[in-house]
């Protein structure tokens, strides 16, 4: 008489396996690490939720184009951000000509060119130290550097120029580790076989491996970006307005300037009954701005992962 | 059939093998160039030790050393106790990271051992979007949403605007770098070492706990210190919620000011202190404390994460 085998299901065999007890710390640890991502999630919807509702009512009361386009004033239903957006706007564009190839260049050099020497490795250590710097202490710097010191007569003092190289130098530590990382993902071969048929190396690096590591470098340089224009603290030691003047319009260099986390700064300080409205709205702006560069970023590592 | 033979080519001299001239300029110049952005940082190095130095230096000159004992922070009163800011800065990390660290751990463990990749593509940019926003929006969302709701309902009778309101903040602003730090520890242990412990019958989470995490635990270290040295050198949630009061704090339910919020409250006056006597220089000393504080504990971190790396 043959033996039916009894229906072996993968239940059946965990159950055994288990000695058919419940996992209860398992599951316990299980629940308590899923808490912990709740948490995130719920600190994060409560912080939308908090910035939302008040910003979107001065959205449909005024228009978001309105909101933009009137500069600061004392009066909560005529202020805008026209100052803040301008100066924030000019200061990504400073940053992403300076930061962009000053990063990508010293990160070629550490990566490319230097070998193993003593100068390397200390550029190597300063570069990576600087990444942990708080941001205030770029505020500082920037003071000493543009607005009181020895370029003050190019900068003007407190001016979005100013604020736009402080900011560079508050990135460039980050575009070169992000930069010097995508550099080293590049396989070896690729460059044996440039210098194999006599390329030198700037045609390898040229031709061969930067190419292949701009997705990278681009990522880097992107989040980068959308760090320093969410930063206030430094803008703050730089000299950012937080409350009314005349200028702040787009090329003016050196006139007086604020941004947009300033802004934000500054009205929340005002009294809550008249400002709240006006100080959501603009951190409504200033979240889509900065996401909508991070998300490009993410977008863009993501495509070059998969490709990977 | 000698007759149509090509000439045969003369002896390589060094000169054909070093290659067009004009090249090897290219290539000099590129070298030059590249160099001289390298030097970049290691001057910009030095022009933030040299600009600290130089104006904490003349501040420390100018006022005698034991006003820094005195227990009020108010350097437009002429006060320069440097206890109130390192109080208030010690209450406000200590809140932060007892935030940040578990949750951060938390979620990390979670999203390297337990999360589906699926899960993971949409859990993880949900922590990076927390990365990414502003500290200021963070600040404002500490007074208008975690004073009233949270402290104030729980701790009756406390300023509304507290350092543990900030620490919250901040802790909330430290999580995303403790994640992915310790997620990438995590991630870095093999998968052999789990394997070998599942083979013995542990269950996953006698794994997670007795040989992953012990596994990878330079890596957390250095997540938890790297959270430390992000709390210290967090600016605008505890400039906007901390209260500002130059006094020492005895419990986080006070108001109070750390070393970063005090350097911007002195600067934010800026039009009308600058180069008067050393109100304003008082802030570069604060930041010399400040640098020195984080590089330690960066150099420390960075210790750690290099045991991971020559581990596996």
């Amino acid at each position: 008489m043959a033996i039916t085998a009894p229906d072996i299901t993968s239940e059946v065999v965990r159950a055994r396996l288990q000695g058919e007890k419940a996992d209860v710390s398992g599951a316990a640890f299980r629940y308590l690490l899923v808490a912990c991502l709740a948490f995130v999630l719920a600190a994060l919807v409560a912080l939308i939720v908090s910035v939302s509702p008040e910003g979107l009512e001065v959205f449909s009361t005024r228009g978001v184009a309105d909101f933009i386009q009137r500069p600061y004033s004392i009066r909560p239903d005529y202020a805008g951000v026209y100052q803040g957006m301008v100066g924030t706007v000019t200061c990504a564009v400073i940053v992403a000509l300076l930061a962009f190839p000053l990063g990508l260049a010293s990160a070629i050099y550490l990566e490319e060119y230097a070998g193993d020497t003593w100068f390397t490795r200390v550029v190597d250590i300063v570069i990576r130290n600087l990444a942990g710097v708080p941001a205030v202490v770029y505020g500082l710097l920037g003071y000493a550097l543009f607005v009181s010191g020895p370029a003050e007569s190019i900068t003007g003092g407190s001016s979005v120029l100013s604020a736009g190289l402080t900011l560079s130098i508050l990135v460039l530590p980050i575009v070169v580790i992000t930069s010097a990382e995508a550099i080293r993902a590049v396989p070896s071969n690729l460059r044996e076989g440039g210098f194999g048929v006599g390329a030198t190396r700037w045609e390898v690096t040229r031709t061969l491996v930067l190419p292949n590591a701009l997705p990278g470098v681009l990522t880097g340089t992107i989040l980068g970006l959308a760090r320093a224009l969410g930063e206030a603290a430094p803008l703050i030691l730089v000299g950012a307005s937080t409350s009314g003047f005349s200028g702040g319009e787009p090329g003016d260099l050196t006139g007086r300037f604020t941004a947009l986390p300033n802004l934000i700064s500054g009205w929340s300080k005002l009294p809550a009954a008249n400002w709240t409205g006006n100080t959501q709205a603009a951190i409504l702006v200033t979240l889509a701005l900065v996401l909508g560069i991070n998300t490009v970023g993410i977008i863009l590592r993501n495509r070059f992962e998969k490709k990977k | 059939m000698t007759a149509t033979a090509s000439p045969r080519p003369g002896p390589l001299s060094l000169e054909d093998l070093s290659g067009d001239p004009r090249r090897q300029t290219i290539e000099k110049v590129v070298r030059a160039v590249l160099t001289a952005a390298a030097v970049t940082s290691v001057i910009i190095s030095i022009a933030i030790i040299y600009v600290l130095l130089k104006d904490a230096l003349a501040f420390l000159g100018s006022i005698q050393l034991s006003e820094l004992g005195d227990d009020v922070w108010l350097p437009r009163g002429g006060r320069y106790g440097i206890l109130a800011p390192l109080t208030g800065t010690l209450w406000v990390t200590l809140v932060a990271v007892l935030i940040a660290g578990p949750v951060g751990l938390g979620a990390a463990i979670y999203l390297s051992e337990y999360a589906r990749p699926r899960v993971r593509r949409i859990v993880k940019p949900i922590v990076e979007v927390l990365a990414s926003i502003p500290s200021v929006v963070v600040g404002f969302f500490a007074i208008r949403f975690i004073a009233p709701e949270i402290t104030t309902k729980l701790f009756d009778g406390s300023p509304t605007q507290n350092l543990l309101v900030a620490g919250i903040g901040v802790g909330l602003l430290t999580i995303p770098l403790m994640t992915s730090v310790s997620e990438d520890a995590l991630r870095a242990v093999p998968l052999s070492l789990r394997e070998a412990s599942s083979g013995l019958g542990a269950k996953k989470v006698t794994t997670v706990v007795r040989v992953v995490v012990p596994a990878a635990i330079s890596g957390l270290v250095a997540g938890l210190i790297l959270s430390i040295s992000r709390a210290i050198g967090e600016t605008m949630v505890v400039f906007l919620a901390a209260g500002g009061a130059g006094t020492v704090a005895s419990s986080p339910l006070e108001g109070g000011t750390t070393i970063t919020a005090a350097m911007a409250s002195v600067a934010s006056g800026t039009d009308n202190v600058v180069g008067v006597g050393n109100t304003f220089q008082s802030i570069f000393f604060l930041g010399l404390v400040l640098f020195l504080l984080t590089l330690s504990l960066n150099v420390v971190a960075d210790r750690f994460v290099r045991r991971v790396r020559q581990k596996y």
